[in-house]
């Protein structure tokens, strides 16, 4: 089976680039496109790694970050947040609630599969 | 001789004239503020609607009787408007300051807006009026039979019939130019001309048939003294106790009689006209009764034994041959009558349809019924039916005593009945002790005093038994004797015991019962009215949600009224938009301007019934505790200090709350600029490195490139918008302006909005092209640019099944107001306040396909033509208002 990564993101050009860009690599990607219900989505999937956007319709990435990390199945689970607005006290925050990793956006293809990757090694080796 | 059909034909002409007149003063008035229809000069000539046609043919009479008697109908109210003209001004002021609608809303209102006040009155004013009404269609088909007797006419002349057709075009008039505006408070400026006019000619046609009757019949003044002299009238002695009652009563009459109050406070549109009309009614007043005795004595000589001396006025002229002055005189008559009629049905049917008829039509409601259904047409249908209810009346009454000289008795008995609201309302005005139970209680002993001595004995609805030996035999409860006062006149008995149990009954109640809070806080407005800035304690403060209110108020008012009111207090209150803050001043204005249109109770009950609450809050209580009397100056000193500090306090918090505020704006801000610019950089970037890798096949390749091409074509609008903001926000924007139709404008934003109404859930534009034939001069791509944005808004956001957008043009003198209002969910009050922000989206990111500035890019050029882009809460969908000044453009040849 091959490893799954669930993208929580709501632009579809985003989307479609980051898909492409893991699934080249060999993963499975999983789409969910809103707020409210990806602490839900992420029990249902039980994903490798979530990448995970900061503004989403219904709930903001911040909250379905500090949700998981309170979960006993989901407090080591490699998280990959990604935010458009850039400001260092989101990154402070994120970095309060227990995330695995804070990229601003744009990114390079390179760095964010790399991250991705390191992330799930770095889990399988924890476990 | 003067055939029938002349005279149906003079008075079908004549009311033709008075409907044109009203007619013209009405479409005058709404053109704005005239000299003559706001003159102190209409208000006085409308004052005359005292002299009815009992007074017109009956003071003649009443001399020919009892001598001088008759001067006691002119000098009641001479004294009033001579010795107590700051009385009328106390009511007229409050009447102004409380909006009220007729003498019941008055008394009510004193005393906490007391629905069982307003209901007495106004049982009591139609018992007292319905006779009248009826005694004034008796005058009129008397005048007309006594036509038909000197012409010796026998077949045309049905005299009930007369009275229908009257009574019919009465309530056609009353109906017609009474009830055009839903707001009683509004003058009736149709009305009062056409009464003002009817003045004239009743006092022309009585001094006409004085001067033929000293100088064409006696020969000289002095001739005519000598024969006052030589005649019996001059032997008749006057009973001082009749005097003062008469005088008293007419005194009394001139303020409560449903139709004065309705000239003297209702419909007076200037305070300072009581100045002109102090002296100037009562010298109206005199010149009517200037000729009443010549008349009388020469009538007497003149007329063969047996005549009736009430139509002196008509049958003497008739007699000696004069008749186009009898035409004259029967045109007085008319007009006396009519004048009464009219003015009378518009004042009862406002009581019967305040008081009454909407309250019980609001009771027959589920809860929140003022929120739903039309209330201007309930309130205007039952005005409409409460005219022709009360003309109906007067007519089956005239029917069912008619011809019995029951009726020339009615106007001194309808007089004494409405005198009983005497001691209500004076002490109202002037004694802060004064309380509801007192008022009911004396209302009810006066009345029911009057009926019982002097109102069924008058009809002839007693038995000869009864009035002899009293009821149930009992000697003392003879109604026009009681406890055996059996000497006295039966006028002056009744008035005796009615008006004196029934002050005693409201001073004795008053001060044994503790008036509700609501009773002192009106009570100080109405006796401190000259004290006080702006009439009332606010006596409300709850949690009305302004948007309800607003929604109540526009059935009641009229939409663009109540929208004007609340953008109005709106802006007072320092918001944008269209829903102040509930305050108690603006419950407290917003229940006087109901109160103009269903009556001070009712209004007061419509609020409380949106406020949740029913009586008074913690702040009233404080408020009628600072009324005590003694701490009243050191209190307002008080209040004044207290007053400064507070708003020192509130404006330093409210500079401290904009920094930190504006703080925050900017930070999110910035947050936001970079959110969407990083997003489309996000796809580019990383498209641009696949592309850059190579190795694809062509259809990937074609797709990634279409992608960054997509994303930079919105980096570009969003920069392009982020400028143009910027370059508004600044000010440095250049205006072009130019003159353009808004009918072009609009044809010009529906096109570029880029609707296809062929597609499934297309938007539809619904327009009223007719209306939107304005000239403005402005920037027109500018305000091009505004419609546009709001089209494809409701393009993009209206969830309908069949989504549609009115274009709803209208104007007043300043502005031109387009308004925008689709057929979706609307916007909830929450998110009306923050669509205005920029980047604000209030659906997700995916269906707008925009960075959220077009609101903001909108009001800001709003701003900059010198108009405003609100929302307006309430309209069904959501409805956006561009309101523009208007620039009067001259119309290009």
């Amino acid at each position: 089976m091959s490893k799954t990564v669930l993208l929580v993101e709501d632009e579809p050009n985003i989307i479609e680039a980051i898909s492409f860009l893991l699934e080249r690599d060999g993963w499975t990607v999983r789409i969910h496109s809103q707020g409210g219900d990806a602490v839900e989505a992420v029990a249902r999937v039980a994903p490798d790694v979530v990448v995970l956007d900061v503004m989403l319709p219904g709930r903001s990435g911040f909250d379905i970050l500090r949700d998981l990390r309170s979960e006993a199945t989901t407090k080591e689970l490699p998280i990959l947040m990604l935010t458009a607005r850039g400001q260092t006290k989101d990154r402070e925050l994120a970095e309060s609630y227990g995330v695995s990793h804070f990229m601003t956006k744009p990114f390079s293809n390179e760095e964010m599969l790399g991250k991705v990757r390191e992330l799930y090694a770095a889990s399988v080796d924890k476990s | 001789m003067v055939s029938f059909n002349i005279l149906v034909t003079v008075a079908v002409i004549y009311t033709m004239v008075l409907f044109g007149v009203a007619f013209y003063a009405d479409q005058r008035a709404r053109r704005g503020p005239s000299r003559w229809l706001r003159s102190p000069w209409t208000y006085t000539l409308s004052l005359s609607v005292y002299c009815t046609a009992w007074t017109f043919y009956g003071a003649v009479g009443n001399a020919a009787r009892s001598g001088l008697e008759y001067l006691t109908i002119y000098l009641g109210p001479t004294l009033v408007f001579l010795a107590w003209w700051w009385l009328l001004r106390k009511l007229v002021r409050i009447g102004k300051a409380e909006r009220i609608t007729s003498i019941a809303d008055m008394i009510s209102s004193r005393y906490g807006k007391s629905p069982a006040i307003a209901v007495i009155v106004t049982v009591l004013s139609i018992a007292g009026t319905t006779p009248y009404i009826a005694l004034q269609l008796q005058s009129v088909t008397l005048s007309v039979a006594v036509f038909s007797d000197f012409s010796a006419e026998t077949g045309g002349s049905d005299l009930n019939a007369t009275a229908f057709w009257l009574s019919a075009g009465l309530a056609l008039f009353t109906i017609f130019f009474g009830t055009r505006n839903l707001d009683a408070n509004e003058r009736h400026h149709g009305v009062v001309t056409a009464i003002a006019l009817e003045a004239i000619v009743k006092l022309v046609a009585l001094l006409a048939v004085g001067i033929f009757v000293v100088w064409g019949v006696s020969g000289g003044i002095s001739e005519t003294l000598r024969a006052i002299e030589s005649s019996a009238v001059a032997d008749w002695q006057p009973s001082p106790s009749r005097w003062t009652s008469m005088i008293f009563l007419s005194a009394a009459a001139v303020i409560c009689l449903p139709r004065m109050f309705q000239v003297l406070v209702v419909e007076n549109s200037d305070e300072r006209h009581l100045r002109t009309a102090a002296w100037a009614f009562p010298a109206y007043v005199l010149a009517m009764s200037l000729f009443v005795l010549p008349i009388a004595v020469v009538g007497l000589a003149v007329m063969p034994s047996g005549s009736n001396p009430d139509l002196f006025v008509l049958t003497l002229p008739l007699q000696l041959g004069q008749e186009g002055l009898a035409l004259l005189a029967f045109l007085g008559g008319f007009s006396s009558a009519t004048s009464m009629v009219i003015v009378a049905s518009i004042a009862l049917a406002t009581m019967v349809s305040n008081h009454i008829v909407v309250p019980i039509w609001l009771n027959t409601r589920p809860a929140g019924a003022s929120m739903s259904g039309d209330m201007r047409h309930v309130v205007l249908l039952s005005r409409r039916l409460s005219i022709v209810a009360v003309l109906g009346l007067g007519y089956i009454y005239y029917r069912t005593t008619g011809g019995s000289t029951a009726l020339s008795a009615i106007g001194l008995v309808s007089f004494a009945g409405v005198a009983q609201v005497v001691p209500a309302l004076i002490g109202g005005l002037f004694w802060r002790g004064a309380t509801r139970r007192g008022a009911i209680a004396g209302l009810l002993v006066g009345f029911g005093l009057w009926i019982y001595t002097l109102f069924m004995p008058a009809i002839g609805a007693f038995p000869v038994s009864m009035l002899e030996h009293g009821l149930f035999g009992a000697d003392m409860l003879r109604p026009q004797a009681l406890l055996g006062f059996s000497d006295m006149d039966p006028l002056v008995h009744s008035i005796f015991w009615s008006i004196s149990l029934n002050t005693l009954a409201f001073v004795i109640v008053s001060l044994v019962s503790f008036p509700t809070p609501m009773e002192r806080l009106q009570g100080a407005a109405f006796v401190n009215v000259f004290e006080r800035g702006d009439g009332a304690v606010a006596a409300t403060g709850g949690q009305a949600e302004a948007e309800d209110l607003l929604v109540m108020s526009q059935r009641l008012l009229g939409a663009r009224e109540a929208q004007t009111l609340f953008q109005r207090e709106a802006t007072r209150q320092g918001k944008a938009g269209y829903l102040p803050d509930p305050t108690p001043d603006f419950i407290n204005l917003l229940e006087r301007e109901l109160a103009g249109s269903v009556g001070g109770a009712t209004a007061h009950a419509m609020i409380a019934q949106i406020n949740g609450q029913a009586s008074i809050t913690v702040r009233d209580l404080l408020a009628v505790a600072d009324e005590s009397a003694q701490m009243l100056e050191y209190s307002s000193q008080l209040e004044t200090q207290s007053r400064e500090v507070e708003k020192t306090a509130r404006k330093l918090r409210e500079a401290n709350a904009k920094l930190t505020a504006l703080s925050v704006q900017k930070d999110a801000f910035l947050s936001q600029v970079s959110h969407e610019l990083r997003t489309p950089m996000t796809s580019i970037r990383s498209f641009s490195e696949f592309l850059m890798e190579g190795g694809m096949d062509e259809q990937a390749q074609a797709r990634y490139a279409g992608i960054i091409h997509e994303e930079s074509i919105r980096l570009t609008r969003l920069l392009d918008d982020l400028l143009d903001l910027s370059v508004l926000e600044n000010g440095q924007v250049v205006l072009n302006v130019q003159t353009a139709s808004l009918r072009d404008l609009l044809d010009r934003a529906v096109s570029s909005a880029g609707l296809d109404a062929s597609k499934p859930n297309g938007l539809e534009v619904l327009r009223t092209v007719e209306d939107e034939g304005v000239l403005l001069k402005t920037d027109t791509d500018r305000l091009s640019q505004v419609f546009i944005n709001l089209i494809s808004n409701a393009q993009k956001y209206c969830l309908s099944d069949a989504p549609s957008l009115r274009i709803v043009v209208s104007q007043s003198t300043d502005n031109v107001d387009i308004d925008f209002i689709d057929n979706g969910l609307g916007i909830s009050p929450k998110d009306a306040t923050v669509v205005f922000e920029k980047f604000v989206r209030l659906t997700d990111q995916a269906s707008a396909g925009s960075a959220g500035l077009g609101l903001a890019i909108s009001r800001e050029i709003m701003h900059r033509l010198g108009g405003t882009l609100d929302y307006v809460p309430g309209q069904g969908g959501a409805a956006f208002r561009v309101q523009l000044p208007l620039v009067r453009v001259e119309r290009a040849a």
